[in-house]
């Protein structure tokens, strides 16, 4: 479970150099017709660094992969959009390990996990991909 | 740019964004970045790690180059209309660079009674090397009955 919340929208806005005010100013997001400031296409990436999984987490040493941070690289990213999300939503994320292949007779291994984002109504409202790419050798 | 950019609503093949330039990246933009999307990876941030690592220097965020094509989608259409998209990060975007995010529509289809425009997108550094290769649906026509 994690908040959407305004300040980190704000800091985002700001570090990404985003110069339309309905990403960091409420009284323009409000104009646009949005309740609160929108989270950026994004941002569903953020939150669930924000939130990592309990379990199975790539970096996660624990309770996950334990992969070792120097060796990572981001190999790919996409996200589907089903609902909005806003500044004061309050989420739920469900990340699944989808694959895990290799490459160049394993000097490349790619780590597949799909994330799901669900609202406090039970409504499916973001869907990412990420691959990421471990550097072996 | 050789002409002016259309709007999203009357899309066609052919047409482009508008080109959005970001940058160039500073190793303070480096950090603003990893504090403000909560991605610590210090590969992007602490010199000393990155050459450790065996990288030259720090480099930036995929994930920064992706805001940043974001930020050219949504300037072409409201966001509410993106439905889905991709990118492959095909190079590492080095210090210092600037980022050139471009798009053009490729193909107007119909999904799930809605019109939609498929779009190729990428990012490159000034040098013209392509850091971002991906594609995103746009939706043409509004069904969501709010106007928004």
């Amino acid at each position: 479970m994690v908040d959407v919340e305004a300040g980190f929208l704000k800091f985002f806005a700001r570090a990404t150099g985003e110069t339309n005010p309905i990403y960091f100013d409420e009284d323009a997001a409000r104009a646009a017709g949005h309740p609160s400031l929108p989270a950026p296409p994004t941002w569903l990436f953020s939150l669930a660094l924000a939130a990592p999984a309990r379990r199975g987490g790539v970096l996660d040493p624990d309770n996950g992969m334990g992969v070792d941070m120097r060796r990572i690289l981001h190999g790919e990213q996409s996200f589907a959009y089903h609902r909005p999300i806003h500044a004061g939503d309050r989420l739920t994320l469900t990340t699944t390990t989808r694959d895990i292949y290799e490459k160049r007779g394993g000097a490349l291994e790619f780590i597949v996990q799909d994330t799901r984002a669900v609202d406090g109504a039970g409504e499916l409202c973001a869907e990412m991909s990420v691959v990421t790419v471990v550097r072996h050798g | 740019m050789d002409k002016a950019p259309t709007t999203f609503a009357s899309a066609q093949v052919g047409d482009r964004l508008a080109e959005h330039v970001q940058g160039p990246i500073t190793r303070t933009t480096l950090a603003l970045f990893a504090g403000a999307s909560n991605d610590y990876v210090p590969l992007h941030i602490d010199s000393d790690y990155a050459r450790a690592a065996g990288m030259d220097d720090v480099f930036a965020h995929g994930m920064l180059s992706m805001a940043y094509l974001a930020q050219a989608l949504t300037r072409w259409a409201p966001q509410d209309r993106l439905r889905r998209w991709s990118a492959r990060f095909t190079a590492i975007t080095p210090l210092h660079a600037t980022v050139h995010c471009r798009g053009e529509v490729v193909e107007i289809l119909e999904e799930s009674g809605e019109r939609l425009a498929r779009l190729k997108i990428g990012a490159w550094t000034g040098e013209g090397l392509q850091t971002l290769d991906g594609e995103a649906m746009v939706a043409l026509t509004d069904t969501s009955g709010t106007g928004t």
